[in-house]
């Protein structure tokens, strides 16, 4: 049981604190509610989910009531993922995370220790219940004729891609296209930093989100391209209509991982324990899974996208395969003074 | 806080609280500097003490990275202008607003405060759209070979936007108390319309532009929200010192964060100071204010 210590110090507090007590008190007295067992999860997610989860959290709470009789509520926060993970770190009780970037969780992992470092090992295919890849989003009938990832360093096509500093999505882009250019030229790392240097040259708007870019794109209308996760293209569609847009599937792209993972240090604290496990569970289960296909997310359980939730067929890599460890992956591409900073340096210096 | 605690000095006697007929100085100042602690001090001391981590010289170092550096003078210099076309439409619009009355006066009036209401993100998304390539004032302007939006120019726009209402609300109040006789009087006397507004109109009303300068410049410094959607946010062209922080943050260094808000912090006081000593000046010189 919590106290409410804070009350206690500040019926204490001489004269002067009358004052601060008067500013104070209303807050701190909201922020004093006793510690019952709680029949509420909070899932702090990041931002393309926000329909995904929608679905879910319903046909969550209704598969657990059928299973326990509770009723439960599952709440879920959306933002860029490292802000979301930061809200964590700061103290927001999330008692699971689903983040955009591996990196992300390891960030809660490493600044408050309340999800322990072998969280990949706790569930399923590595903590992803979903993954997804990037595609091609162009203007209708593909003017510029994009067809793979070369096409988008060629001098006059316009891409737009967020900010790999601010945006997960936008690292996956990042890496999508250092993979391919790996590939391409045999593995040479000097080649594949000149084919990204290249293609972030025709980048005309660094967006601060994925969200921001696809607006740049789509209502804007400014660009040629715009690399997008497939769930993420197949709204933009959607929404602005297919009438005006195409998907290109490039032959070989990059899959997408956005994790999940409980957050033990908070679920032991609110007691939320079971359900926030059930939650997690229910996501590989079958109905979850057909969700999420729905929302065109890859399944990790391949009968759920069979039919008309079919994806198209695309070689893709694994990015820790291929680079090492998120960490490595972190500090020698976005950190300060990493090769997205480089390529920026030598653009500037080649000006 | 104590009346008696400090005693006044002996002779010429320079004294720290100059007495006063209005009673209660002492719970009114003890509560300003509770306040003022609270809610200034505290957050302030908080990020420069992260900051200090570094130590002044890395502050420097900071600052002079060439991706930082071009951030601060995109923040600064860009702010500055803003400012400063800011006031001068500002003053404009607070004259006609004051001195003219015409229908929907009223409205008009209300009007120039949405740009505090507004939150600044809707503010931003609003004049992308606007300035665009294919917007309504962005299509035209991208025929004259003009780009605003994403580029330093749609900063500009952002932080105009925002600016307008600080020297509006600042300088009204003053026109309103400004004597029409005294126009009169220079009239009579045999000054021309320009000698009469450089020499009796405007004078008075420059501490309050003043200050609705400092407003706008301090506000546009560290505006966020609306200028990140207009921006295009491209290193060393149009990325802007709080696009630096948040990225920083976004990386999970906080003090990287902080340093870089500590290097504005400071720049925006000495600015700040300086526009002060500046108004401190015109007030002397002209009496007013």
């Amino acid at each position: 049981m919590k106290t409410c210590i804070q009350a206690r110090l500040l019926g204490r507090l001489p004269a002067a604190g009358l004052v601060l007590g008067m500013l104070a008190a209303p807050v701190l007295i909201a922020g004093c509610e006793p510690a019952v067992a709680q029949t509420a999860i909070l899932n702090v997610s990041y931002d393309p989910t926000r329909e995904l989860y929608r679905d879910i959290n319903k046909a969550f709470a209704e598969s657990y009531k059928k299973q326990t009789g509770e009723e439960i509520t599952v709440r879920t926060s959306h933002g860029g993922s490292a802000a979301q993970a930061r809200t964590v770190i700061d103290g927001v009780d999330a008692d699971v995370v689903t983040l955009g970037i591996a990196s992300d969780i390891d960030a809660i992992t490493k600044a408050t220790k309340k999800i322990p470092a072998n969280w990949r090992e706790k569930l399923p295919n590595r903590g992803l219940p979903y993954t997804s890849t990037v595609v091609f989003v162009v203007r209708k009938g593909n003017p510029k004729d994009i067809k793979d990832w070369n096409d988008l360093v060629k001098p006059g096509v316009q891409v737009i891609t967020p900010n790999p500093k601010t945006s997960a999505g936008a690292r996956w882009n990042f890496l999508g296209a250092w993979g391919y250019a790996l590939d391409k030229f045999g593995n040479d790392p000097a080649k594949a930093k000149e084919f990204v240097t290249a293609l972030y040259k025709n980048v005309p708007v660094l967006d601060t989100g994925a969200r921001g870019s696809t607006i740049t794109f789509a209502q804007r209308q400014l660009g040629d391209v715009l690399p997008a996760w497939e769930n993420e293209a197949d709204l933009i569609l959607k929404e602005f209509g297919n009438d005006k847009f195409d998907i290109i599937v490039p032959p070989l792209s990059i899959q997408a991982e956005p994790p999940v993972a409980l957050v033990d240090g908070n679920v032991d604290k609110k007691g939320t324990r079971k359900i926030a496990e059930a939650y997690l569970k229910f996501l590989y289960e079958p109905e979850a899974q057909a969700i999420i296909a729905k929302h065109r997310y890859r399944p990790v359980l391949a009968e759920a996208a069979k039919g008309d939730l079919a994806f198209p067929s695309v070689k893709t890599f694994e990015v820790e395969k291929l680079l090492g460890s998120w960490d490595v992956i972190q500090k020698e591409y976005f950190e300060s003074g990493g090769v997205f900073d480089q390529i920026y340096a030598v653009a500037r210096s080649a000006k | 806080m104590n009346n008696t605690a400090i005693a006044p000095t002996p002779a010429e006697g320079w004294r720290w609280k100059q007495p006063s007929v209005i009673p209660g100085f002492g719970i009114a100042f003890g509560y300003t500097i509770v306040y003022l602690s609270l809610v200034v001090l505290l957050p302030l001391g908080a990020l420069v003490l992260r900051a200090s981590e570094v130590g002044l010289s890395g502050l420097v170092a900071v600052a002079f990275e060439p991706r930082v550096f071009a951030a601060l003078r995109v923040s600064f210099g860009v702010s500055a202008v803003a400012a400063v076309v800011a006031s001068i439409f500002g003053l404009l619009v607070a004259w006609v607003l004051t001195r003219y009355d015409f229908p929907g006066r009223k409205f008009v009036d209300a009007m120039v405060d949405l740009p505090f209401a507004l939150p600044t993100a809707v503010a931003g998304i609003a004049l992308a759209a606007l300035y665009a390539p294919n917007g309504w004032v962005g299509a035209p302007l991208a025929a004259l070979g003009i780009k605003v939006a994403y580029t330093p120019l749609g900063i500009f726009v952002a932080l105009v936007f925002i600016g307008l209402p600080f020297t509006v609300r600042t300088v009204q109040p003053l026109i309103a108390d400004l004597d029409r006789e005294l126009e009169e009087a220079a009239a009579t006397l045999g000054a021309s319309r320009a000698q009469a507004l450089r020499q009796v109109l405007l004078p008075p009303l420059a501490p309050a532009v003043l200050t609705g300068l400092a407003l706008a410049f301090a506000r546009a410094v560290g505006e966020y929200g609306s200028v990140i959607f207009i921006a295009g946010n491209l290193p060393f062209v149009s990325e802007i010192a709080p696009l630096l922080i948040v990225i920083k943050l976004s990386e999970f260094d906080y003090t990287g964060a902080t340093v870089i808000a500590t290097i504005m912090l400071a720049l925006a006081f000495v600015m700040l100071f300086a526009i002060n000593l500046l108004q401190a000046w015109s007030r002397r010189r002209f009496g007013h204010g």
